[in-house]
């Protein structure tokens, strides 16, 4: 089984969102950026395939030369090799037609991305790709197991989850589930070290044309103050809920 | 000129993001001069859909199609899309949609925007605005392609009836094996119950509760009303509840009218994940949690008082209001 991780350079979940140059451009100015989740969990899944069912692992990612720390700690996680594309991921159409290259020329039979990034939360990287190859597509995956060729997915549904037989080549949207938080792993030292040596190939984008362009973007309204309710008349809440809200 | 808009369905019936996504298509009609065309897949009362500004509807009944096949769907509407001429497609934000929309843009060579939470701010350019930064911001996105695909924010735009009427054509488009190279096997979902997705009030548990055993009353709170049940990250990677009901940032994004925090601090994580909902109630001993600072209503109290309180006056107010 040959695997491509699809990794996304990501602000970390905590980070506060600004925007500069007009409202333009996503201010990264003090963001610390990281695997994102999504893509997390799907290295994760697949460090298990490499190592219980010796899979070969290599992770991809579409940006410029800032996002290499976050593949560097791919690597140093235990993927075997990386591909960075360089270009900026300017929509998902665009990130999924450069990934496809790859895949195609790379003869991998099972790709993991993520469901969605946490940043721009196109959603659609895995299924375009996974139609531009013809591939098989299971989306929001929380499991995954393979067998010879014969792959059985679970998906998260509204309201539950759904049982899926399919086989390879499958692309994966993943997300939390596929393995759980506590399986995520932190690179060693040894892991650092071993990513320094570690083969990083970078790629020239091929041409696509664009569909989408964000063009500005805005913070929500703050918030205004909070009503404070007595924990002692509480039936005052029940009164706001219905009256002023007309939420219940 | 032609609008397409997938009216999704469960067991036969339109679900609410259906008749949401109708409602935004007649919008985008009346903005570029068309109308709405549906797609509806083995449902009943099609010509219902006139009341949300439907025009057409291609009506397409096979067993085949009885369990949603996201390629599938995909290849029904791509062939509608097809053969109606259509340059906009309007679909809902479910999780069977977010599936077999990036398909159908694939197929079609058409831009997808998802998370659009206001109908077009221009036709041309086509201008929408989506949520972005898991709704720590908005971005106002340009589609340039011939063919666009907008994906509505559930609860978002709203759901307008018109009183108009909608003629009902059969529809057939031709299906082979490949499309169902994803084969379901079993589905476990709750039913009788509200989701996430689709609930007006969600009632939401953290690790202020101190210990599954403790969910008993969350559990009423939603029963009174009516509501579905969340809860926040540590909660889910504790175990104490099933991760489907994670709510937040790296879960599941929460659009409800009402969302009801327990015993939630409020990270800024979870608090991007249930932005969207319309009015936040929390309920924490720490009047410093930064919930206070995110929510429209609040009590400073012990969850293990207030809450069975506030389930007592709940059901008198829905004893007197019934």
């Amino acid at each position: 089984m040959k695997i491509l991780v699809c990794i996304s350079n990501v602000p970390d979940t905590t980070s506060k969102i600004n925007f500069t140059e007009g409202d333009t451009k996503f201010d990264t100015n003090g963001v610390q950026f990281v695997i994102n989740p999504n893509d997390e969990f799907g290295l994760t899944r697949a460090m298990w395939f490499k190592e219980k069912q010796s899979a070969t692992v290599h992770v991809a990612t579409v940006g410029g030369p800032q996002t290499e720390p976050t593949i560097r700690k791919a690597l140093a996680i235990g993927a075997d090799e990386a591909i960075r594309v360089n270009a900026e991921p300017t929509d998902g159409f665009f990130v999924a037609t450069q990934l496809a290259e790859i895949v195609k020329t790379g003869g991998y039979n099972l790709v993991i991305a993520g469901r969605e990034s946490i940043d721009y939360n196109g959603g659609m990287v895995p299924g375009i790709l996974a139609t531009l190859l013809d591939m098989n597509f299971v989306n929001t995956c929380i499991g995954l197991e393979v067998d010879g060729t014969n792959a059985t997915a679970t998906r998260e549904i509204d309201g539950g989850k759904e049982k899926l037989s399919t086989s390879l080549p499958l692309v994966i949207g993943g997300q939390k589930g596929l393995v759980q938080e506590s399986d995520l792993r932190i690179p060693n030292m040894r892991g650092i070290m071993m990513a320094r040596k570690k083969v990083l190939n970078v790629v020239e984008p091929v041409d696509v044309v664009k569909h989408t362009q964000d063009q500005k973007f805005e913070k929500p309204t703050p918030k205004g103050q909070v009503k404070l309710v007595d924990a002692e008349n509480v039936g005052e809440l029940v009164e706001l809920l219905h009256n002023e809200a007309k939420v219940i | 000129m032609s609008v397409l808009v997938y009216t999704e369905s469960d067991k036969g019936k339109f679900k609410k993001n259906a008749l949401e996504a109708a409602s935004y298509a007649h919008k985008v009609a009346q903005e570029v001069g068309g109308s709405v065309t549906a797609v509806t897949i083995n449902t009943e009362d099609d010509a219902t859909l006139g009341n949300y500004g439907v025009s057409k509807v291609l009506k397409v009944s096979n067993g085949q199609l009885d369990t949603f096949n996201a390629k599938a769907y995909a290849n029904v509407l791509t062939q509608a899309a097809q053969a109606d001429g259509a340059k906009v497609i309007i679909v809902s934000s479910s999780a069977d949609t977010k599936f077999l929309a990036p398909i159908l843009a694939a197929k079609l060579s058409a831009g997808y925007v998802p998370n659009v939470v206001a109908a077009p701010e221009s036709t041309s350019p086509f201008v929408v605005k989506r949520t972005a930064f898991s709704n720590k911001g908005f971005a106002h996105t340009e589609i340039s392609s011939d063919v666009k695909i907008i994906g509505v924010s559930n609860n978002a735009y709203g759901i307008h009836e018109n009183g108009g009427s909608a003629n009902v054509e059969d529809f057939s488009p031709s299906l082979s094996g490949a499309d169902f190279a994803v084969k379901s096997i079993e589905v476990d979902k709750v039913v009788g119950k509200a989701t996430i997705a689709d609930a007006d009030i969600v009632v939401s548990g953290g690790r202020g509760l101190k210990g599954p055993e403790n969910w008993g009353m969350v559990e009423e709170l939603a029963d009174v009303l009516g509501a579905a049940t969340a809860c926040s990250k540590p909660v889910s990677d504790l175990g104490w509840r099933p991760h489907g009901e994670h709510v937040g940032q790296t879960g599941k994004p929460v659009a409800s009218n009402l969302y009801i925090a327990i015993g939630i601090s409020g990270a800024i994580q979870h608090l991007a994940g249930v932005s969207a909902s319309k009015t936040k109630v929390v309920i924490n001993n720490d009047p410093e949690a930064p919930f206070f600072k995110a929510a429209d209503y609040g009590i400073v109290g012990d969850a293990f008082e207030v809450v069975p309180k506030l389930i007592e006056k709940l059901k008198e107010f829905k004893a007197q209001n019934a």
